[in-house]
């Protein structure tokens, strides 16, 4: 655990201190482990607490720190003396060449990932694979650009941006269970496509209500107040019983439907219609290609606002809120609108969530949502829409793939659970991702006005996040 | 009025517990700028810690109580100490001087991370322990509307009052104060003057982590039970609590600490106990909009 480059000898290599370090360095985890690892608390059958001591762990933790601190202090840290020649990166002539056609292949493979799922696992594997990883990343994917509006260009940094994907949520889940019945009944099968830009004209109002207040604040005092009103929300939430239904949520939401065709087993329904066999894959990858357009406009809007006056002045204002004011910017409308597109995609993206859950609680709407969401901002680097995809994509799934690890269970034992790992690796690689790569992923920036060509300059020398 | 003064007993002894965690941020952020977002979750892992300890100290030990709880404030001080030192040297010190964004996000992650650590070594259920100290002092009015103060209550304001002395005495009157008093000011030019920076941030982690470990033994004995995810809430009030207070300022963050108990109990008692944190929230979004520096705390100049 305690790494520190201080500690490591620089030049020739000295094997007494490099021992003495990490023994010092196992000490620290033995004092680290000593009562949270080795004695492990547990309820017995009176329900009372007892001590289950579990010494091996701590051993085997402590053999670990000292090979690894000594190993890594006589051969990875030891290069330091030398002078490291770090040529510049000049990606290679077939890099070069595909590059302006990245973002069309990747495209395609998107748009073609579920019929190839389909053909690949059939009907029956697929959903799984269409579901929990295509729509599951598609849906932080959107989230993602949508906060990178924010955080990413106005440089205001949210950490209640689950705040709006819960006023989505449940605009759609109450309009749809509880307003279209009681009043419109013939709407029919047309409640999602109808609720869809309401959820989104809801959440960006919320986005401008709890915009107002924190104009005067910037940096982490916005974020601690972005928090508070996110859990503000959520604990209304909960408790507000009559409106919301607390901790029990909301079911039955109605699901989809194919413009006005529902996705059902019936005469009428989807499969009937078009003349196919019924199979709930069906919905599956309707949803998929919703939640894509749904991320592509968001894309879209992002790019397209970068070139307009107003996303201009978020980038401005991210950079220079001061400069800003002195040159006649109003900054005050200009903060909102970037709280209120931002919301609205949330808003967009929660009311798809309510209609493919079909459920939904407060619980699905805590804060490490939001850090979840920030992180994949933060770790594909800040403004840029790729590094978004990226770090969805390694992030949601890679803790998804962690629950196809049953082969694990093989090597340690039937109680080795992969699955309950899943935050104790994102966090720490939020930590080393920072320690890594602060500027994330994709560091480099797009400028959207040039003079003769389009050079992209590094993250380090925008101020995205000071602000 | 015999309600009125339970819940003042009651909301000053969780008073004492927020101010004791609201000192941690304080001082971070009064030394480095920093908002410690993990420091809640050090502050659970101090109360894990102290609650290993206290079934070592009285059921293999078979020390009794009293006792045990000396033994275990000690060790758990030395022990959170040790995580948050470690926790400063692996996440946030090779962040210094990258952009501002960076330590807070390590930070996020480092809370998620202890969280889930504790989830996934000590498990994800309650930790009840059997009722610690009972018994109480009657202090004014009859049976029905007797208003009790513990043993509890009192061990948790003592323990408070004689570290916050303490403490006081070491920012003001050693060396080692001194230091973070100057590091705090002008940390560049404290180093020109020959003080090790590294090592008194270091030194400003383990003593916030100390008082959160104490926070943790008295939440833990307060309470009886604690569980993984015990951290984020009082991390948040306490939080709050150095805010109110005006961050940075040491008196502050307990008087932040004190009243944001005394809310939190008094909202309790008259109003709705479903909404308390919604209150505790909205003190914490209404002081940073409009009292961003506190009660105690210095107005903050922006320069250009």
């Amino acid at each position: 655990m305690a790494e520190s480059q201080n500690g490591a000898p620089k030049g020739a290599v000295d094997l007494g201190a490099a021992i003495k370090d990490s023994l010092i360095a196992t000490l620290v985890m033995f004092g680290l482990s000593v009562p949270i690892l080795a004695l492990r608390t547990d309820q017995n059958m009176e329900n009372r607490l007892i001590l289950e001591p579990r010494w091996h762990y701590v051993w085997i933790a402590c053999a670990l720190v000292f090979v690894g601190r000594l190993l890594l202090t006589l051969f990875v840290w030891n290069k330091g003396a030398k002078i490291v020649t770090k040529k510049a990166a000049t990606p290679s002539d077939l890099a070069n060449a595909i590059r302006p056609y990245l973002g069309r292949i990747g495209l395609i493979l998107i748009i073609a990932y579920p019929m190839v799922a389909l053909s690949i696992t059939g009907p029956q594997g697929s959903i799984k694979w269409i579901d929990n990883f295509g729509i599951q990343i598609l849906i932080y994917i959107m989230l993602g650009w949508g906060l990178n509006i924010v955080v990413g260009l106005a440089g205001l940094l949210d950490l209640g941006y689950v705040a709006f994907y819960a006023v989505g949520a449940y605009s759609y889940a109450i309009i749809a269970t509880n307003v279209i019945p009681a009043t419109i009944p013939s709407l029919g099968f047309w409640s999602f496509w109808i609720c869809l830009p309401i959820s989104g004209l809801l959440a960006a109002f919320w986005g401008v209500l709890l915009g107002f207040p924190v104009l005067r604040l910037r940096g982490d005092y916005l974020a601690i107040v972005t928090l508070a009103f996110g859990e503000i929300i959520r604990l209304i939430l909960i408790n507000w019983i009559a409106f919301s239904n607390g901790y029990a949520g909301i079911s039955s939401i109605p699901r989809p439907s194919f413009f006005g065709i529902p996705f059902n087993a019936s005469d009428v329904g989807f499969a009937a219609r078009f003349g196919i066999e019924f199979s709930p894959i069906h919905r599956t990858i309707f949803l998929y290609y919703v939640i894509l357009a749904l991320a592509l406009l968001t894309a879209f809007v992002t790019l397209k606002l970068r070139r307009l006056p107003v996303g201009r002045a978020w980038e401005a204002l991210r950079e220079d809120e001061i400069a800003c004011r002195s040159l006649g910017i109003n900054t005050v409308s200009t903060k909102l609108t970037a709280f209120a597109i931002g919301a609205m995609f949330g808003g967009f993206a929660g009311c798809f969530f309510a209609a493919r859950q079909g459920f939904i609680s407060p619980e699905s709407f805590v804060f490490l949502e939001s850090a979840q969401i920030l992180a994949i901002v933060v770790l594909g680097g800040m403004g840029s829409l790729i590094g978004v995809v990226i770090s969805s994509i390694a992030l949601v799934g890679g803790i998804e793939i962690l629950r196809e690890l049953d082969f694990l269970k093989q090597v340690f034992g039937p109680n080795f659970d992969p699955a309950q790992f899943r935050m104790l690796i994102f966090g720490s690689a939020m930590v080393v991702m920072m320690l890594w790569k602060p500027r994330g992923l994709v560091s480099k920036r797009e400028p959207t006005i040039f003079l003769k060509e389009r050079k992209s300059i590094s993250g380090s020398f925008v101020k995205e996040g000071h602000g | 009025m015999e309600v009125f003064v339970q819940q003042l007993i009651n909301g000053l002894t969780l008073g004492s517990i927020y101010g004791l965690i609201a000192i941690g941020y304080t001082m971070v952020f009064g030394i480095i700028g920093m908002v410690n977002f993990a420091h809640g979750d050090v502050f659970m892992v101090g109360s894990f810690i102290a609650l290993i300890l206290f079934m070592v100290a009285t059921s293999f030990l078979g020390l009794p109580v009293v006792a045990a709880l000396v033994v275990v404030l000690v060790l758990a001080m030395a022990l959170t100490g040790l995580w948050n030192w470690t926790i400063e040297r692996v996440a946030y010190r090779p962040l210094r001087g990258s952009f501002r964004l960076a330590p807070l996000i390590s930070a996020i992650g480092m809370s998620i991370f202890l969280s889930n650590l504790i989830q996934v070594l000590q498990g994800p259920r309650n930790k009840p322990l059997p009722p610690m100290l009972p018994g109480s002092i009657q202090i004014m009015g009859q049976d029905a509307t007797a208003v009790a103060i513990s043993y509890k209550q009192i061990t948790i304001m003592v323990v408070t009052i004689v570290l916050l002395a303490l403490f006081w005495w070491v920012v003001q009157k050693t060396p080692l104060g001194r230091a973070q008093r100057a590091c705090e000011q002008d940390a560049k030019m404290a180093a020109l003057l020959g003080i090790n920076v590294d090592r008194t941030i270091s030194i400003t982690f383990v003593m916030g982590a100390a008082l959160a470990a104490v926070a943790g033994v008295m939440y833990l004995m307060y309470y009886g039970v604690v569980n993984f995810s015990d951290g984020f809430v009082p991390g948040v009030k306490a939080f709050t609590a150095a805010v109110l207070g005006g961050i940075g300022s040491l008196p502050g963050a307990v008087l932040g600490g004190l009243l944001i108990g005394l809310i939190e109990t008094m909202w309790s008692a008259y109003f709705t106990i479903d909404y308390k944190d919604v209150a505790a929230f909205s003190i914490l979004a209404i002081a940073l909009i409009f009292l961003p520096s506190g009660i105690l705390g210095r107005p903050d100049v922006e320069k250009v």
